[in-house]
């Protein structure tokens, strides 16, 4: 039986969790004070999940580059897979918050919106 | 000479919300001073997402937030000027304040609220020896080359404090390709949400390691590795547990300070804890009709409480241009806080400071949020708070730290109702 350490984000307490993963099958979370700290343990042995930020080149404007997000959580895993398509992209000019910058990223079937608008130079 | 009823003196989510709420609340003319080139302050350069669960309900980027903001004033009609600094404040709430447009411009408001924020501490501020060489940055000014101007300032990286803002920056040099070694904080604990622990340092493999400083850098030109040091329970370097990093940059996350010259010069009187103003429970400083919010205030950990305390002093600010105007007469105010009735809220056994530092109970809503801070991590504790010698609330906290801001409310009725009121006091008591 595997043993995975982590650390609980439900609250500021953050207790130390001991996930006991028996394959795939979450066998129990010990460390937990509430309800929370269960889920969260289990969510995050079997499929984490994480909101990807960065930053994507504007040609044209008015800022050399425009921050963006993942529209939803991905898995973690393709975090860096993200990142490295987003490294490539280039945006003209000018972009509105919200807009798609790329569909479907990396194969995960998210999109990458702006989260901020750059003006034409 | 211009004339406005109520000068914010920055743009950032405090002066927003300050703004938007004093136009909500009834006044005409109300003006944002920004020296940035925007709108928005540090979210700007905040893209990590988790800001507005409180304010909006649904987690979203600094910059959106900020977008979210910048729109509500501008509906509002809150207007503004970018790119200009505010020289001087005088104690009859004269501006002078300069841009390359316009030059010099000189603006009378009847009631000033401070929201220029903070700024981070440097290396100068902690005294480590070595040369000056280049690739030093703070946290928030990588965070700027990175996200705004798109530079990345280093590829070897060693952090030096865990506040959120050196945990954000290890994970987004990290994307950018950098190869961040290590994350030294000089306490016990971290300074940084457990949030950002797990999702910046944890989810990279990147080492926190607590009770620990840098204690060398290394490099003339530029930075070539630092020497970290474990630390005894008094911060005193530990003989024979150095640590060589090589690296080329060494970010700084160490504390921020909020930035009060402007109020300082104008004679408002300082908390020496938080480095911000003295306020009473209308966030009103020492100085007659100039309010102060933000982090230019005490410094949060959350800016949707930066944008609740704002909305509350701009709420004030027009509250306190309206009486004036209905008293006709001028109140002597120089005097306020000795000749109105006030009660002092004091710091008892391991509080560190509280905002307000006074409260009216005449003055008061019917409730106040009180915002403070402990001096150590507890796990099943009290807050206790006392009128005069008598315990008046006892509330347990599952888990209090520095790092998160703890608040608690008072009633109106409870103040006015206690004969004989003279002090508050706030304190921790461990289970």
């Amino acid at each position: 039986m595997e043993k995975r350490y982590l650390t609980c984000i439900g609250c500021p307490m953050g207790c130390a969790l001991t996930v006991t993963l028996n394959g795939k099958e979450v066998v129990s979370v010990e460390g937990n004070t509430c309800k929370r700290g269960k889920v969260y343990g289990e969510q995050e042995v079997i499929s984490p999940v994480r909101t990807v930020t960065t930053t994507v080149v504007v040609e044209g404007g008015n800022l050399p580059a425009v921050s963006v997000k993942t529209r939803t959580d991905i898995p973690k895993e393709k975090i860096f897979d993200c990142i490295r398509v987003l490294k490539k992209v280039r945006v003209p000019a000018p972009v509105r918050t919200g807009q798609t910058i790329l569909c479907d990223a990396a194969g995960t079937g998210v999109d990458i919106i702006a989260t901020k608008t750059v003006e034409s130079r | 000479m211009e004339n406005y009823e109520i000068v914010v003196i920055g743009g950032g989510p405090a002066g927003l919300a300050a703004a938007i709420a004093a136009k909500q609340n009834g006044m005409e003319k109300v003006l944002i001073l920004e020296r940035d080139r925007e709108l928005g302050g540090i979210l700007n350069q905040c893209i990590h997402n988790g800001f507005g669960l409180h304010t909006f309900k649904e987690e979203l980027t600094g910059p959106e937030y900020a977008e979210r903001f910048i729109h509500l004033a501008q509906q509002a009609g809150v207007e503004y000027r970018l790119n200009t600094m505010v020289m001087d404040i005088s104690p009859d709430k004269k501006i002078t304040a300069l841009n390359r447009a316009e030059g010099l411009l000189e603006i009378q408001a009847e009631a000033v609220i401070l929201a220029m924020g903070c700024r981070e501490r440097s290396r100068g501020a902690l005294n480590i020896p070595g040369y000056r060489p280049a690739g030093i940055f703070s946290a928030g000014t990588a965070q700027r080359l990175v996200n705004m101007e798109g530079y990345l300032p280093g590829r070897e990286v060693v952090i030096l404090g865990s506040g959120d803002i050196g945990l954000i920056m290890a994970r987004r040099m990290t994307l950018e390709g950098a190869n961040v070694k290590v994350v030294a904080e000089l306490m016990p604990y971290s300074g940084g949400l457990k949030r950002n622990i797990v999702q910046c340092l944890d989810d990279f493999d990147i080492p926190l390691k607590l009770s620990h400083t840098v204690i060398d850098i290394k490099g003339k030109e530029r930075v070539e590795g630092v020497t970290l040091a474990q630390v005894d329970e008094k911060g005193r370097p530990v003989p024979g547990t150095e640590e060589e990093y090589s690296c080329d940059t060494l970010l700084l996350s160490v504390g921020l300070i909020p930035e009060n010259e402007l109020s300082r010069e104008m004679g408002v009187e300082l908390n020496p804890v938080t480095s911000g103003p003295q306020v009473n429970e209308s966030l009103e400083t020492s100085v007659d009709g100039v309010f102060a919010c933000g982090n230019v205030l005490h410094v949060h950990d959350l800016v949707d409480f930066v944008s609740e305390e704002a909305e509350a002093a701009g709420r004030h600010a027009a509250d306190y241009i309206r009486k004036k105007r209905k008293d006709q007469t001028e109140v002597k105010r120089t005097e306020a806080l000795s000749e109105i009735e006030q009660v002092p809220l004091l710091t008892g056994a391991g509080v560190r400071y509280t905002v307000p530092s006074f409260i009216r109970p005449e003055q008061m809503e019917d409730s106040l949020k009180v915002r403070f801070r402990v001096g150590k991590v507890y796990r099943n504790c009290y807050v206790n708070v006392y009128f005069n010698e008598e315990q008046i609330i006892h509330k347990k906290r599952p888990y209090a730290a520095p790092g998160e801001m703890e608040e608690l409310t008072l009633k109106k009725e409870q103040l006015t109702e206690f004969p004989g009121l003279k002090k508050i006091t706030i304190s921790m008591e461990e289970a």
